[in-house]
């Protein structure tokens, strides 16, 4: 394995605990965007370009920059009084820890029945686009409309009630 | 170990911090961060599949991580919506005082 590869797992796996596990939840956004920006890495070292960027676009443009807002919009920045964790955090904790060796069991037991490595496949842009418009074009539309969709619905959720707050 | 061996440890591990995530903090926003670290978990494992696959001239696994991106967008902006109307009603976005259904 490269150093790059381990270079940007560190970098992953450290924002997301930090994002996880920080008091501040401002500090917990800028955390999960170290953890978004070490994952494009990890995408672009699998030699997917495309998807590295989109994660770099979506993720640390759009969706931290959302976070951001709406923790400003809630004035949610400072600590509160009574902890971050809930009550029950050694259960959680426990069965995150439960998963996590259960996953990490079954991917190093199966090792060797997984694919030989094979070489790495030049990937354009173009065949990403032709294959989007030619094969995908029905679940494009799907997401599309998805979309669409989301951004009325967040709209009108987010809207003000007339008659109750006015 | 191999490399994709590698790359599928690294998304457990991330899997399992953004479960613990959603299941230990007490704040909604916190909440919605740990199942954005878990959807990305699962676009690695894509990403590393399809690059180690057998066929990746079929772009599956990319095609199939580049819309999971797009589903995890329009889900992160209706939960915080909601997650915003909710501090509306109830001036709080802790889940352990968020215990009534009626609006």
């Amino acid at each position: 394995m490269s150093i790059a590869f381990y270079v940007s797992a560190l970098l992953t796996l450290a924002g997301a605990l930090a994002s996880v596990l920080l008091k501040n939840k401002v500090h917990c956004a800028l955390a999960l965007t170290v953890a978004f920006t070490g994952l494009a890495f990890l995408f672009l070292n699998l030699n997917a370009q495309f998807a590295g960027f989109a994660e770099i676009m979506v993720y640390v443009g759009a969706v931290a920059i959302l976070i951001v807002f709406a923790i400003l919009l809630i004035k949610g920045s400072e600590t509160p009084l009574h902890g971050v964790f809930s009550r029950s955090w050694p259960i959680g904790a426990a069965i995150a820890a439960g998963i996590f060796a259960l996953l990490g069991w079954a991917v190093i037991e199966s090792a060797s029945h997984l694919p030989k490595p094979t070489p790495a496949h030049a990937v354009t842009v173009d065949q990403i686009g032709r294959a989007l418009v030619y094969r995908y074009v029905l679940p494009l539309e799907v997401v599309a409309i998805l979309l669409t969709v989301a951004l009325i619905g967040a709209v009108i959720v987010a809207l003000h009630e007339d008659g109750r707050t006015q | 170990m191999t490399p994709l061996t590698c790359y599928l440890l690294v998304a457990a591990f991330l899997f399992a911090i953004g479960l613990a995530g959603a299941l230990i903090r007490r704040n909604a926003i916190l909440v919605l961060i740990g199942i954005e670290l878990m959807l990305n978990a699962a676009n690695l494992n894509l990403i590393a599949f399809w690059r180690y696959g057998p066929h990746p001239e079929l772009l599956t696994g990319m095609i199939f991580a580049i819309f999971s991106i797009a589903v995890a967008a329009a889900e992160a902006a209706v939960g915080l919506a909601l997650v915003i109307h909710i501090h509306r009603h109830t001036k709080t976005t802790y889940l352990d005082q968020i215990n009534r259904m009626k609006g």
